[in-house]
């Protein structure tokens, strides 16, 4: 199994907070590895430090064998990368909007053309392709950045919560996809439901207060609950190793933060049944 | 090269998709036609020549090329494509490059399609073409300086309107140190030395130059030079606070 992420004591500080703490994981190909945490834990800040967008303040990031530092294009060229809230121009239309990016991908014409068709069918965008981006539902608009991000067939995937706003059988359609990609890359993804993890995952880091707390499979995970919990075992581990008091900066949440994520698993939970009788 | 001219594409087909590059377009030729022939007084000057139409030229850039910069990367930080943009593999360069020429590349199609004043000027009388030329060239150069600035503050900001005010002022300033009414008002407490560096300085005293057909290497590199620090300057923002 090759490395194609090797991350050795990555840190990023915002003034006095440190938004990640030294963090080191290497990802293999055919792994699909998804990142867990509380909000404000540090997981976008490290998918957005391993795409090139955000400057480590210490630490180094190679990606297929090239340092995101001193090589960013080449590294850039391998990385397939949908941010938070899947960011796209508004007033294009998917179609230009993805033939901007397979041209900046340095396609040909003809190549882009055929790749761009492709995404189109794997993702599901056909009846919306010709439609400006900002007139899209929320559904279609995350499927048109995860289209972005697997149109030059990467080899290293990085998203952002691919599953936001979508419906479950959105969901199922975007996990299946997934695995479908998993054996030939290496997928980094970060989410905030734990069903997502067992559905998906291969493995699963779960980052609190900028620190890995765990690293291992999906089963290891849930094997650190005592056998006296029965129900939303994963949620059980995740409440234990992570903070329940805010993160400095976040003060929205409540003081059972804990308790509306379990919520939301088990709501995840239902849904995915009812979506696609999988997971 | 070629990541600059798909940037570039992008970007000048990006303010064709709204009504704002139209609205523009029209409002810029109304007030430059309006301002040439009712307060510049064209046909009163019984002169062969655009020169009532030039000297409205750094007055309405004052307020128009604002509105063509501010867009650039304050747009990419409030919608947040600019994580996109800086996640492809491109540099920093190439999208700062790109996206200058296609704001450039706008404002040179504003001002081309002033055309029929000279048009105008021809069929009346017998004008000296090679001023007129020299005129226009001023106007694309200091065009380009004005979307420069406005690009690199256009960086720190993920506020348009911010962005518009701030470089409406820098063009003012830049306008007035060498504007003969405000050199006058200066001259009486301000030493000589430095009313004349300040006036080197200005658009206004390389675009007159240039306005009246002298072809002037210095008011080229001028505004050449005020592009690349600029640029330079607008490079060095993003990267410092790209995800900001």
């Amino acid at each position: 199994m090759g490395t194609m992420i090797e991350i050795r004591g990555l840190s990023k500080h915002f003034g006095s907070l440190k938004a990640v703490d030294n963090a080191s994981f290497s990802v293999g190909r055919g792994e699909v590895l998804g990142f867990l945490g509380p909000n404000g834990a540090g997981k976008s800040t490290t998918m957005k430090m391993i795409a090139g967008f955000v400057t480590p303040t210490d630490g180094k990031i190679s990606v297929c064998g090239h340092d995101v530092a001193s090589e960013p294009v080449a590294a850039k060229s391998r990385i397939g990368y949908l941010p938070e809230g899947a960011p796209a121009y508004s007033d294009m239309t998917p179609r230009s909007f993805f033939e901007f990016v397979g041209e900046i991908r340095g396609f040909s014409r003809a190549e882009r053309d055929r790749r761009i068709a492709e995404v189109v069918r794997r993702v599901h965008l056909e009846s919306v392709v010709h439609q400006p981006i900002e007139t899209l539902s929320k559904g279609f608009k995350r499927r048109v950045g995860l289209a972005q991000a697997i149109l030059h067939d990467p080899d290293v995937l990085i998203l952002d919560e691919p599953n936001d706003g979508l419906d479950p059988n959105q969901k199922h359609e975007v996990r299946s996809l997934i695995r479908e990609m998993a054996p030939e890359k290496a997928i980094v993804l970060s989410t905030h439901i734990l069903g997502e993890v067992e559905a998906v995952c291969t493995r699963a880091i779960i980052i609190d207060k900028g620190r890995v707390v765990f690293d291992g499979t999906p089963t290891e995970l849930e094997a650190k609950a005592p056998s006296s919990v029965e129900k939303n075992r994963l949620d059980w581990v995740f409440r234990s190793l992570t903070s329940t008091e805010a993160p400095i900066g976040d003060s929205h949440r409540t003081p059972q933060p804990t308790q509306a994520s379990a919520e939301e698993t088990q709501q995840e939970k239902e849904t995915a049944n009812t979506g696609g009788g999988e997971l | 090269m070629k990541h600059v001219l798909t940037i570039f594409k992008r970007e000048l087909s990006g303010y064709f998709l709204t009504p704002v590059a139209y609205i523009f377009i029209v409002f810029f030729l109304l007030l430059i036609n309006t301002l040439t022939f009712w307060y510049g007084g064209l046909y009163e000057n019984q002169q062969a020549d655009l020169a009532s139409f030039f000297n409205w030229m750094p007055i309405l850039f004052i307020l128009f090329m604002p509105a063509i910069s501010m867009r650039l990367w304050a747009e990419e930080r409030k919608t947040g494509t600019i994580e996109l943009l800086m996640t492809l593999p491109v540099t920093i360069g190439q999208a700062v490059t790109g996206k200058f020429l296609a704001a450039w590349a706008f404002a040179a199609i504003a001002i081309a399609l002033t055309f029929p004043l000279w048009i105008t000027i021809a069929y009346l009388g017998d004008p000296d073409h090679g001023v007129i030329f020299s005129g226009y060239v001023g106007s694309f150069l200091m065009a380009g300086a004005f979307i420069a600035i406005g690009s690199a503050v256009s960086a720190l900001t993920k506020n348009q309107v911010v962005a518009f005010i701030i470089t409406a002022f820098f063009g003012l300033v830049f306008f007035l140190i060498g504007f003969p009414p405000s050199i006058d008002a200066m001259q009486t407490w301000m030493p000589d030395f430095l009313i004349d560096t300040m006036a080197s300085l200005s658009f206004y005293t390389h675009f007159d130059g240039l306005s009246r057909g002298l072809v002037e290497a210095r008011a080229a590199a001028f505004f050449g030079s005020l592009i690349i620090f600029s640029l330079f300057l607008n490079a060095l923002f993003l990267d410092a606070k790209k995800a900001e």
